[in-house]
């Protein structure tokens, strides 16, 4: 259910200020969120001051800049630094993204960057989001191939227009940036798989060498796994790789009819 | 515009009480209808009645959004951003025409 107050001790406080950069000349400043499970303290905002100068351009390379020369406590994921494998997806100035992709100068309309968490997912420290649920909804839509005819001496072969029916799906790298940027999976989570598993599930729906489509429609046709999607939007809008989740979940709820006539 | 079309689907719940309570004071006689004229006719009566016009057009314009989506169409990030403001146009540009029809007849 939706809920409009965080718990007590859920509530932001302000956090401390960090000392500016002693000299630089180019200075933006970084309100990021904090929070320790370690100890009883309600999650702040810190404010940190990052030299420019000295700095990558972008929100990945400031948040290392902060964690190497100001604060080592700030804790965040990371991996490859080039938008491939996700690990980097964060809240920033309002919009979820990676934060290896997103420029610091895209960045900062009032002249500072706001930096949290993906979005209503419980958090394990700073900006680290447990996405263990996120996860499991993805296995839950079994991503592999299923077939009952036996295998094939070699690969199993597929004609080059329905290897094409597979772009704009595969390329997901499973960030999250959409499903936490979705009003309805913010309220239903435990129940609505949400866009990127949804995605997921179209991806191998119309694989033409999957066999399973009509178990895999079974499995989906539920108010609240697939028909919580009320074509909001916000997942497209999200998507660090430009993918359409919204699409793929429109064409699922299009094989649905197309199966009843 | 999601959650615009939410807000002016539960207003219309209230709108449409509004009616229903139009429609029992006219089936109840001349005086009480004379009276929900009356409340009808008055600058903060014409008020709600403006802003139901305007949520009930609003709506429905989005409705026909949705139902473009619904067949599988209007998904690429250009056409889903003018589908947005071609709503708001729309529902605002009727609801002024059923007004001046409305005034000026």
């Amino acid at each position: 259910m939706a809920e409009f107050n965080l718990p007590q001790n859920s509530r932001l406080t302000e956090g401390k200020a960090w000392p500016k950069p002693a000299g630089a000349k180019k200075v933006t400043e970084f309100k990021i969120y904090r929070w320790n499970p370690d100890d009883t303290a309600n999650p702040r905002t810190d404010t940190y001051y990052v030299d420019r100068d000295d700095c990558g351009p972008m929100v990945l390379d400031a948040l290392i800049w902060i964690k190497n020369k100001v604060d080592p406590t700030l804790t965040f994921r990371r991996s490859c630094r080039e938008g491939i494998c996700g690990s980097c997806a964060m809240n920033m100035d309002g919009k979820n993204g990676l934060a290896c992709t997103t420029g610091i100068d895209e960045c900062g309309g009032k002249g500072k960057v706001a930096i949290y968490p993906l979005p209503h997912m419980p958090v394990v420290k700073d900006l680290v989001p447990d996405l263990t649920r996120f996860y499991a909804q993805h296995a839950s839509i079994e991503p592999w191939l299923k077939t009952t005819t036996p295998a094939p001496e070699k690969e199993w072969k597929q004609a080059k227009d329905d290897r094409e029916k597979l772009d704009g799906l595969y390329e997901c790298i499973l960030c999250a940036c959409c499903s936490t940027s979705c009003p309805s999976y913010w309220w239903n989570g435990d129940r609505y798989l949400g866009p990127a598993a949804l995605l997921q599930a179209y991806r191998w729906l119309i694989d033409s060498r999957d066999e399973a489509t009509g178990e895999r429609l079974d499995d989906l046709e539920d108010p609240f796994r697939l028909y919580r999607c009320h074509t909001i939007m916000n997942c497209a809008n999200a998507c660090p790789k430009g993918l359409n989740p919204a699409k793929a979940i429109a064409e699922v709820k299009k094989m649905m009819v197309a199966r009843q006539v | 515009m999601s959650i615009a079309h939410r807000a002016t689907g539960s207003a219309l719940y209230a709108g449409t009480l509004l009616i229903a309570l139009w429609l029992i004071a006219a089936a109840s006689g001349p005086a009480a209808y004379e009276t929900a004229q009356w409340i009808a006719g008055s600058i903060l009566g014409r008020l709600v009645l403006f802003g139901y016009t305007f949520m009930l057009l609003h709506h429905m314009v989005g409705g026909l959004r949705h139902f473009v989506w619904d067949l599988g169409h209007g998904f690429d990030p250009q056409t889903r951003t003018n589908l947005a403001k071609y709503s708001v146009v729309v529902s605002g540009g009727l609801t002024v025409l059923v007004w001046i029809i409305a005034l000026t007849r």
